[in-house]
């Protein structure tokens, strides 16, 4: 006879409501392991799927998504001169906050190697990857922006061309996709007065010396279009995707482009690594914590139900003692009440979460794994939390049943 | 099970029986020098006033209360000498004693007939045979139909009865009572005493009956005066 259930039964209400709460804050535990889960995923996730062998950024730093890294165009044609390389792409990423429809957008602009590199490694759920060098774009349907829309975007409009799901930067904003050009030319946008002023300026600059006021057509020269002054560096891009060809020994490709003093080479697995040990390993630790805060709370509302329960069936403890119930049958009422509320509790967590994490702002992944170690964590905290129920009822004396 | 030679030993024999309670200025002595042997198939009441020591040595012979001296021994097994305790008493207790009390004090969240399997199933008798032994005992006790009701849909008399059922799951060889029909109305006090004299006779139990009820005294066959931890027997035969 199972005196556990047949007590719970009895109780089913004060145990129903408990368990609830046990499982809301399970279910809490269960989220931010896998909000964890869903930062590393969604950190890792653009590195991943790019598929590049290299990542060439600027010299001294760890760029793109690091740090801010900018190193010339250009650099994609001596890469692509290195022995072993097949295919050799830019990449722009950055991140930029617009209005649609009234409402602040926050988007992670990635520029794509156009005509290399369309997108068509994307994983569109609508729509097409990139057909035009301009004024096309891929969005994540986390960004709400319909296929076919047009956004204003510094000067230009850009029409949505395809969407795709679960592309998110490791910020949670949603990333879309155009040709690096256009990517650049969002981010380095300025108004027209900010480029008046600056042509102003280069003149005035220029004008303050001997040779600005010996040769006028450099005044000239100097209020035109940027790109058309040799002086000024070429347009720059955050990073060089390299992809290797069949059987190339990429540590040798890399001490070559390691001889290159103006630039740094990672892997993709460093890349990753660099991700996941600056923005991400914070936010675990925070997340880490919260979870073995929430783990003790739990275990000591366990602990204090359970104990509440016992004191409630002191007499009937006192009474199985007295006709002479050996501890372990007492104890194992109490410890297998502690383990039930523990295995609906995390039942509870699991189904909720099932229908609750799929609306969370951020990715929650639930991995198998972690199912399996909070399954253990919840039987270790139950048998935990029972200690204290079953401390007291192997203290209780059977004559405690005669002065009830 | 009883053996024969446990059938043939008094169902509880208690020997210069002492109880002190404190020390010093604080002693109070419960019992004094107490005797008494209670042969199996026969029913005893202890009557006795209100902290005359019937209670504390009730609670001595269901060995959950160890006197300061004196030994007793159960169905011929000595299992206290003194305050030491001679066999593992709470195995003792479940094998060989049966308690009734003044409330009936059944486990709430289980049916009248778990509350008669329990008893058996700590005592590791099989599931199949306890449940059959607890419905054959509620029906003998006349509470048979009310077997899957819980004690809170009980009257009183019904759950006193499956209290008693609940005594005698294990075939005790001594049952103690302390005022099992105070909380009763006199036809079933009287009802639950005629019941504990059956007991005795015919399951072959020595019963004590600590009570108040000078109504009921004609169902004993002997009667122990306790006053001032001091016992007096009278023989009703």
């Amino acid at each position: 006879m199972n005196l556990a259930v047949r007590d719970i039964r009895h109780n089913a209400g004060r145990f129903v409501f408990t368990t609830v709460g046990i499982g809301l804050l399970l279910m809490i535990v269960m989220g931010m392991g896998g909000i964890y889960r869903g930062l590393i995923h969604e950190a890792t996730m653009l590195v991943d799927r790019v598929g590049a062998d290299l990542w060439v950024v600027q010299g001294g730093t760890r760029g793109p998504f690091a740090e801010i890294s900018r190193i010339p165009a250009t650099l994609e044609d001596r890469v692509r001169s290195v022995p072993g390389v097949s295919q050799v792409r830019r990449f722009v990423s950055h991140t930029i906050q617009r209005e649609f429809d009234g409402k602040p957008l926050r988007m992670a602009v990635q520029g794509l190697s156009w005509p290399d590199d369309p997108g068509d490694w994307l994983p569109l759920v609508a729509g097409r990857s990139l057909r035009h060098a301009h004024f096309e774009m891929i969005a994540d349907e986390s960004l709400k922006l319909p296929l076919g829309s047009r956004i204003r975007l510094g000067k230009d409009f850009y029409q949505v061309c395809g969407l795709t799901r679960g592309m998110v930067g490791s910020g949670g904003d949603g990333l879309v996709f155009f040709s690096v050009s256009d990517a650049m030319a969002i981010q380095f946008d300025q108004p027209g007065e900010a480029i008046r002023l600056e042509r102003a300026a280069r003149r005035a600059r220029l004008y303050a010396v001997d040779m600005g006021r010996l040769q006028p057509l450099l005044l000239d020269r100097a209020e035109g279009l940027t790109k058309g002054i040799p002086s000024l560096g070429p347009s720059q891009v955050s990073s060089i995707l390299v992809s290797l060809k069949p059987g190339t020994d990429a540590a040798a490709v890399r001490r070559l482009l390691g001889t290159w003093p103006d630039i740094t080479v990672y892997s993709t697995q460093e890349q990753k690594d660099l991700l996941l040990s600056g923005m991400v390993d914070k936010a675990r630790r925070q997340l880490g914590l919260f979870r073995a805060l929430l783990i003790i709370i739990s275990t000591i509302i366990i602990a204090l139900i359970i104990y509440t329960l016992t004191l409630d069936k002191i007499r009937d403890i006192a009474l199985l003692k007295l006709i002479g119930a050996r501890n372990g049958v007492i104890g194992g009422l109490i410890l297998q009440q502690s383990l039930l509320m523990g295995a609906f509790g995390y039942a509870l967590a699991w189904w909720i979460g099932r229908y609750a994490f799929p609306y969370f702002p951020r990715l929650v992944l639930i991995e198998k794994s972690d199912l399996v170690s909070l399954a253990v964590i919840v039987l270790v905290i139950s048998s935990l939390a029972s200690l204290l129920g079953i401390w007291k009822a192997l203290r209780v004396e059977p004559n405690t049943v005669l002065a009830a | 099970m009883n053996t024969q030679s446990d059938i043939i030993a008094p169902a509880v024999e208690v020997t210069h029986l002492r109880k002190v309670y404190g020390s010093g200025h604080t002693e109070v002595v419960a019992i004094r020098d107490a005797s008494l042997q209670v042969a199996r198939g026969e029913i005893v009441g202890m009557l006795g006033p209100s902290g005359s020591g019937k209670s504390t040595l009730l609670t001595a012979m269901a060995l959950i209360n160890p006197p300061t001296s004196g030994k007793i021994s159960i169905g011929g097994t000595p299992v206290l000498d003194g305050p030491h305790a001679l066999v593992d008493l709470r195995s003792f207790r479940r094998k060989h004693l049966g308690f009734v009390f003044q409330k009936a004090n059944l486990i709430p969240f289980l049916t009248a007939l778990e509350n008669v399997r329990i008893a058996m199933e700590i005592n590791d008798v099989p599931p199949r045979q306890a449940t059959a032994r607890a419905q054959e005992l509620l029906d003998q006790l006349g509470v048979g139909p009310r077997a899957n009701n819980l004690p809170s849909a009980l009257s009183g008399g019904e759950q006193q009865r499956v209290a008693v059922a609940r005594a005698l799951a294990n075939d005790p060889s001594l049952i103690l009572a302390d005022e099992p029909t105070a909380a009763l109305d006199k036809e079933r006090g009287r009802q639950v005493m005629e019941l504990f004299a059956r007991i005795a006779h015919e399951h072959h139990a020595g019963v004590i009956v600590v009570t108040h009820d000078h109504r009921t005294l004609d169902v004993f066959d002997r009667t122990l005066d306790v006053e001032d931890g001091v016992i007096q027997s009278h023989d009703h035969s």
